[in-house]
């Protein structure tokens, strides 16, 4: 039987090893398209169990300036959707499981159902989508269903108890916990929010909850690995990308995944 | 006039949005989800401020007393001469104090700020207006003010940068993107999404996610209550039409919807046409735009085939943005309102033309609202009656404007040049083609 590299199958695996996953995310097209494959890979070859491949846009609200810096690289090096979609097929051909992280707009302006197919043609496994809520997102969630994609919608800190239970019961593959109220940036501490968030969310839904924003060291991967099923990994991977190219993404990714690894879990809310 | 400020938000106008703020297909919330808290909070607030009598009492007040509302309607007959005779009139919110229509918006979010309880503004400005308007208003109110403003637009209008500051506003030179309006836009989200719990974004314009379209919209109708009142008694009847520009539309929807219902008003925007939609430098996006989502709602924008942003190009700062408010989008689309480009040329033919002939001289903005108005009065011809909100005065831009007609060399500013210069140069003469 062959593995599982579905979103779930990522999970299940990690679940099985006692764990949570590790993801890893960097911009499609930068420096360059076949430059961010190599990076991407080397996510995977340092043990990233779960790429979200992130489509350069415009307007990056949710972005700080490390993402931000690098989407712009990336667009005026001229990356199109076409090319953020041939690199899911590389990664996922180099045996990657990868998602993409995408601002709307390119997608609406792609057609919302033409990309989810291409997506899962290209062996993309779904979205996280961090300016979307689910009361806009019928079309989304239309196509998603069809070509089955995982939804991944955003959590906050200030989301209501009714809104953590409608954004859950809208989302597949796995929940994203922003552990903080702000934009993407590597920062010296995850932010008290996040345990009390993911705690907020076990009731309302099975999913995994992966926790993003802010994570670069070993020592907060394990911190949020003791309570979160998803360690979410941006900023950090692009400075080392931009610092130290491949080897250097190579070995970050190495040295959280040890700290995925050494996190005390609490024993499993859900099978 | 018995038209007040708070009638246009005490008293639905019959064209609001459905419960999540949709205008048609076009407004909602496209926004991360740490902000929806806040957005809905927000709305809460405003749905009660409506109905609060204090609320819009003091809202009145401040309007009356420290604004200076009601703004005169000014007729413009030299101006008419040179629109085919028609009757021109002039709704003239560059009289408001800070000089603009932005104080109405400011004033009712100052107020609800303070409802909220919270102790920080942050806003984003253009040409600066909303910038000063939202500055005075938290002056007066004990609010910590920050601005955030496009890098190249603190360099022309520089004027209104040290007028934010005098008035105890921090003003944030945005250096990302196009470093103008959307990219101060931008940063301002990124701002709210952090600062969240203490700080309220007072957004200048009708765009952005629900409820400021509609919000903002209603704390500028008083424009259009007032204007209809005073035109009928001035004139005896309605408008023709109704010229405004437009960038996020604003001042246009707050004029165009007193007169919604009123079938025989053509309700015309004229937006930037930079140096012509046909070079692509332009900010005409009901002209020239598609749908699409950009800070917070889905719009009509100026956008690429993979939905990244175009930059607009306008001579006029507070109308250089590649978006706009989804309401216009719905007006475009029913065919309620038309939308229509001016060039730069022509927006500073008519800020010159309305100078030399009534002695008013109108920010570059409200100049595309008056080529427009020209334009309107030729169509109609003398017994044409055209309203023109005038909304902002010409003072910031006095440098851009010298320059522009070669009063002044690049490298200076207005207050080098000899006086004999600008006394010998012709406003014609000199300016671009």
């Amino acid at each position: 039987m062959s593995v599982d590299l579905s979103v779930d199958g990522v999970f299940a695996k990690c679940r099985a090893e006692g764990r949570a996953a590790l993801v890893g995310y960097l911009p499609a097209g930068y420096p360059t398209v076949d430059g961010s494959v190599e990076l991407i890979n080397a996510l995977v070859e340092g043990g990233c169990d779960l790429l979200e491949v992130g489509i350069p846009y415009s307007d990056p609200v949710m972005d700080g300036p490390t993402i931000q810096a690098a989407a712009q690289t990336a667009l005026d090096a001229g990356v199109r959707l076409r090319d953020v979609l041939s690199v899911v097929e590389r990664v996922t051909a180099a045996g990657g499981s990868a998602v993409v992280m995408t601002y709307f707009n390119p997608i609406m302006s792609y057609g919302v159902d033409a990309f989810a197919r291409d997506l899962a043609t290209a062996g993309g496994l779904g979205m996280i989508t961090p300016d979307l809520i689910p009361e806009e997102a019928g079309e989304w969630i239309a196509a998603s269903t069809e070509h089955d994609l995982s939804r991944i919608f955003l959590v906050a800190p200030s989301s209501t108890t009714a809104r953590l239970a409608s954004t859950t019961a809208a989302s597949s593959g796995f929940v994203y916990a922003t552990s903080l109220m702000g934009v993407t940036g590597a920062r010296d501490s995850v932010a008290s929010a996040a345990p009390e968030l993911v705690a907020r969310c076990r009731p309302l839904t099975s999913l995994p909850i992966g926790v993003g924003l802010g994570v670069r060291s070993a020592e907060q991967a394990a911190e949020v690995a003791g309570f979160a099923d998803a360690v979410i990994v941006g900023s950090a991977f692009v400075t080392a990308a931009e610092q130290g190219g491949p080897d250097a993404v190579r070995a970050l990714a190495a040295d959280l995944a040890e700290g995925v690894r050494r996190a005390t879990r609490p024993a499993p809310a859900h099978t | 006039m018995t038209s007040k400020a708070s009638d246009g938000i005490s008293e639905p106008s019959g064209h609001e949005p459905d419960e999540r703020g949709h205008f048609g297909k076009y407004g909602g919330r496209y926004v991360p989800e740490a902000l929806i808290a806040a957005l809905d909070e927000l709305e809460t607030a405003y749905e009660k401020a409506r109905t609060d009598r204090d609320f819009l009492d003091e809202l009145d007040r401040l309007h009356r007393d420290y604004s200076g509302r009601p703004s005169p309607l000014t007729d413009a007959p030299k101006l008419g001469e040179h629109a085919g005779g028609a009757r021109i009139l002039l709704k003239r919110e560059d009289l408001n104090h800070t000089g603009s229509h932005k104080i109405n918006n400011v004033l009712g979010q100052a107020l609800l700020t303070k409802r909220m309880g919270k102790t920080r503004v942050i806003a984003e400005t253009g040409a600066g207006q909303h910038g000063v308007a939202t500055a005075t208003a938290c002056a007066l109110l004990g609010l910590e003010c920050v601005v955030y403003m496009g890098e190249v637009d603190t360099e022309r209008q520089a004027l209104n940068v040290a007028r934010m500051r005098l008035l105890g506003a921090t003003v944030i030179p945005v250096k990302t993107g196009s470093r103008t309006l959307k990219d101060a836009i931008n940063e301002a989200l990124r701002d709210w999404v952090t600062n969240v719990a203490e700080t309220h974004y007072l957004l200048g314009t009708v765009a952005g996610p629900h409820p400021f379209p509609m919000m903002v919209r209603d704390f500028h109708r008083v424009i259009g209550l007032e204007a209809r009142e005073q035109v009928l008694e001035r004139v005896g009847r309605l408008p023709d039409a109704i010229a405004a520009c437009v960038g996020g539309g604003s001042n246009a929807i707050g004029i165009f919807h007193a007169f919604i219902d009123d079938p025989g008003v053509r309700l015309v925007g004229f937006e930037p046409g930079g140096d012509g939609v046909e070079t692509g430098r332009h900010g005409a996006t009901l002209s020239e735009g598609t749908p699409g989502a950009l800070h917070g709602a889905m719009s009509y924008l100026l956008q690429d085939e993979d939905g990244q942003t175009v930059e607009s190009h306008s001579i006029s700062a507070g109308l250089d943005y590649p978006g706009v408010g989804p309401e216009h989008a719905l007006l475009k689309d029913i065919g309620r309102a038309e939308y229509s480009p001016v060039t730069d040329a022509e927006a500073m033919q008519a800020f010159a033309l309305l100078s030399r002939t009534e002695g008013i001289i109108p920010a570059i903005e409200s100049a595309h609202a008056v080529a427009g108005a020209l334009r309107l009065g030729r169509e109609l011809g003398p017994e044409g009656v055209v309203l023109v909100n005038l909304s902002g005065r010409g003072d910031k831009d006095v440098d851009t404007a010298a320059k522009w007609f070669g009063m002044i060399a690049e490298n200076e500013s207005a207050e080098d040049a000899s006086g004999t210069a600008i006394a010998e140069a012709s406003l014609t003469e000199g300016a671009p083609a």
